[in-house]
């Protein structure tokens, strides 16, 4: 079985974001990027499927500029056996980045795709939805098991309500949730074995695809500043401000 | 054109979150309509149909349709759409999972949790967990939006009076079925329609200490909440979540127990009427956006706090 993984490269969890003063963008110049986390998530859990001998092979794809080409390298030194880099402006909107990928998966015909449920930077939670629609094929979103068995993956998602289990049929997309697993770190050796691990390049029109959105950035803004509270004392005098003050308890 | 949203329910009542998309909708156009997709589910129908700006109700009422499976959800909802300018669907869990694929099928972009209709083309939606705040346009002719309950009022859920459209194709969803579900039960209010909550984070130490709080949670009508960290610890369920990658809340008094106030924790509840925070740290950050906060340690505080209210 082969698995697909996509891994984003965006701002590290940890940066304070803060936004340019001609409003167009979150300023990204000199700021820590990282993989994102549920793409780490994503990678993990292929290279567990590959260790239990499910997979037989990890491919691991990015949508970007040449940096994104660093967290390719990160993914191959967590353990994915080659990567693709798909050659494109960053910040390219989902859809496109969804048919880029689906290309990806039909061109390396992978038995599933994993991919993160969420980019931390655009908080979209979209494109792996959109790769399953354009293939046709099911999918799995915010997953916190996979169980693969009879060509079909049982997936276990975080749902509002509580917890959900699907069998869905391979081909299908899986997406990632925080309790899926957690992610290993990256050996210096494995960094250094990355390096010779191949990483192929392609652009939208290798692979076929026309990308472009109808929609644009009017602004981009810092949100309101809530108003500094107060400390209180002690416990009375909390209740006292909840009653008296603030009105929310009668 | 008119609006379509793509109701919240579990076969049995209609979620709160569909009143709030109901408001956003009318926002963008005055014609307003429902579409619910489901197994036996009536009630919903009945309680859509008399939802205060709702002029039509539609219903695709199957077995094939008891899960609300994405697969032939978004089908069923490609082929109804040519009559709509705009789909919307509540960011839940359920509304993410489906429109996205809607999207693709109709090849346009989707806008994610939406929490401001500037006009019928231009909204606005937080980014970067919240930590900026993106006004787009989009030019698609459909637009494609999950909407976030927080940034707009419920509707009112009586005083309409909508006519009714039976759809009668079944799209099957061969290649994914449903295997089962370990809902929550809880005589609590939704975390996501409560007017108070009380989270505990992993100060809480475990999961039995939790109880500390259920007896604040009863004299308040309160529902409960937690941190990532709470829920990854196993505390409690992770449909408690609260934050960027959970839930989102804004709930008139948030009262965060033992949670240091990371800003994916924050990005799920700083838009809260009142916030108070209970830390024995008293460099937490929660204390930032903490209209009261009290610096103690919550073992003494929380048991003081349940009996003097
Ligand atoms: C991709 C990603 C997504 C995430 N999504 C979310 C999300 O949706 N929601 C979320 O909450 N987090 C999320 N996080 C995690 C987030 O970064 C924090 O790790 C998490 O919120 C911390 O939880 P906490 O505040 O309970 O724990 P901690 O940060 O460990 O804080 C515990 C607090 O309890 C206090 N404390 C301890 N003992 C006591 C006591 N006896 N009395 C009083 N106070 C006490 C401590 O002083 C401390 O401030 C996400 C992280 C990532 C990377
Ligand atoms: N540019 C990209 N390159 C590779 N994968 C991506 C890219 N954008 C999004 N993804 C994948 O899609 C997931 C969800 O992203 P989003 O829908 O933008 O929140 C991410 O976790 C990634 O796995």
């Amino acid at each position: 079985m082969k698995i697909l993984v996509s891994v984003k490269r965006v701002i590290d969890y940890n940066v304070k974001v803060r936004v340019k003063s001609d409003q167009s963008a979150v300023d990204l110049t000199n700021v820590k990027m990282s993989m994102n986390p549920f793409c780490e998530i994503a990678v993990e859990e292929a290279i567990r499927l590959k260790e239990k001998g499910v997979a037989s092979e990890v491919v691991v794809v990015s949508v970007g500029s040449k940096s994104c080409q660093e967290t390719l390298r990160t993914a191959m030194a967590l353990g994915a056996d080659r990567a693709i880099q798909v050659e494109a402006e960053d910040g390219l909107d989902s859809l496109s980045v969804a048919k880029l990928i689906a290309k990806v998966a039909q061109e390396e015909a992978a038995d599933l795709v994993i991919m993160g449920k969420q980019a931390i930077d655009s908080d979209n939670n979209q494109t792996g939805q959109m790769v399953a629609a354009l293939l046709d094929y099911p999918q799995a979103t915010f997953a916190s098991e996979i169980v693969i068995e009879n060509g079909e993956a049982q997936v276990t998602r975080e749902i509002d309500g509580g917890l959900q289990t699907l069998a869905i049929t391979l081909p299908a997309v899986v997406t990632t949730d925080l309790r899926l697993n957690e992610p290993r770190f990256a050996s210096l050796p494995n960094i250094m074995k990355a390096k010779k691990k191949p990483l192929d390049v392609k652009t939208s029109a290798d692979l076929g695809v026309e990308v472009g959105s109808n929609v644009s950035i009017v602004s981009v803004t810092p949100p309101p500043q809530r108003a500094g509270g107060i400390k209180v004392g002690s416990v009375a005098e909390l209740v006292d401000k909840l009653k008296n003050e603030a009105k929310v308890v009668s | 054109m008119s609006v379509l949203i793509i109701a919240e329910h579990d076969n049995k009542s209609l979620k709160p979150a569909t009143l709030n998309t109901v408001t956003a909708a009318t926002q963008i156009d005055a014609d307003v309509h429902v579409l619910v997709v489901g197994f036996e589910c009536q009630t919903v129908v009945e309680q859509a149909s008399q939802v205060a700006g709702v002029s039509k109700v539609l219903v695709a009422d199957n077995a094939a349709y008891e899960h609300q499976l994405a697969e032939n959800v978004s089908k069923l909802v490609v082929e109804i759409a040519g009559d709509y300018g705009h789909i919307l669907a509540p960011a839940t869990t359920t509304g993410k999972n489906t429109l996205p694929r809607v999207a693709a099928l109709l090849n346009v972009a989707q806008l994610s949790d939406v929490i401001k209709v500037e006009s019928a083309d231009t909204f606005v939606r937080p980014i970067y967990a919240g930590n900026a705040i993106a006004t787009v346009k989009t030019t698609d002719p459909v637009k494609v939006l999950t909407v976030r309950a927080t940034g707009f009022d419920a509707a009112a859920s009586t005083g309409g009076s909508a006519e009714r459209q039976v759809l009668s194709q079944v799209i099957a969803s061969d290649r994914s079925r449903f295997v089962k579900e370990q809902l929550a039960e809880s005589d609590r209010p939704e975390l996501t329609a409560a007017n108070v909550i009380i989270s505990g984070g992993r100060g809480m130490g475990n999961g039995d200490n939790f109880k500390l709080l259920e007896g604040i949670a009863d004299k308040l009508g309160a529902a409960i909440g937690a941190s990532r960290a709470a829920v990854d610890a196993g505390f409690v369920p992770n449909d408690l979540q609260v934050g960027q990658t959970g839930k989102t809340v804004a709930p008139d008094l948030y009262i965060a127990v033992g949670i240091s106030g990371a800003i994916q924790h924050l990005a799920g509840m700083k838009d809260s009427k009142v916030i108070v925070a209970i830390n024995k740290d008293e460099d937490a950050p929660i204390f930032q956006v903490a209209d009261y906060g009290l610096v103690a340690d919550l073992f003494d505080a929380v048991p003081e706090l349940e009996k003097s209210l």
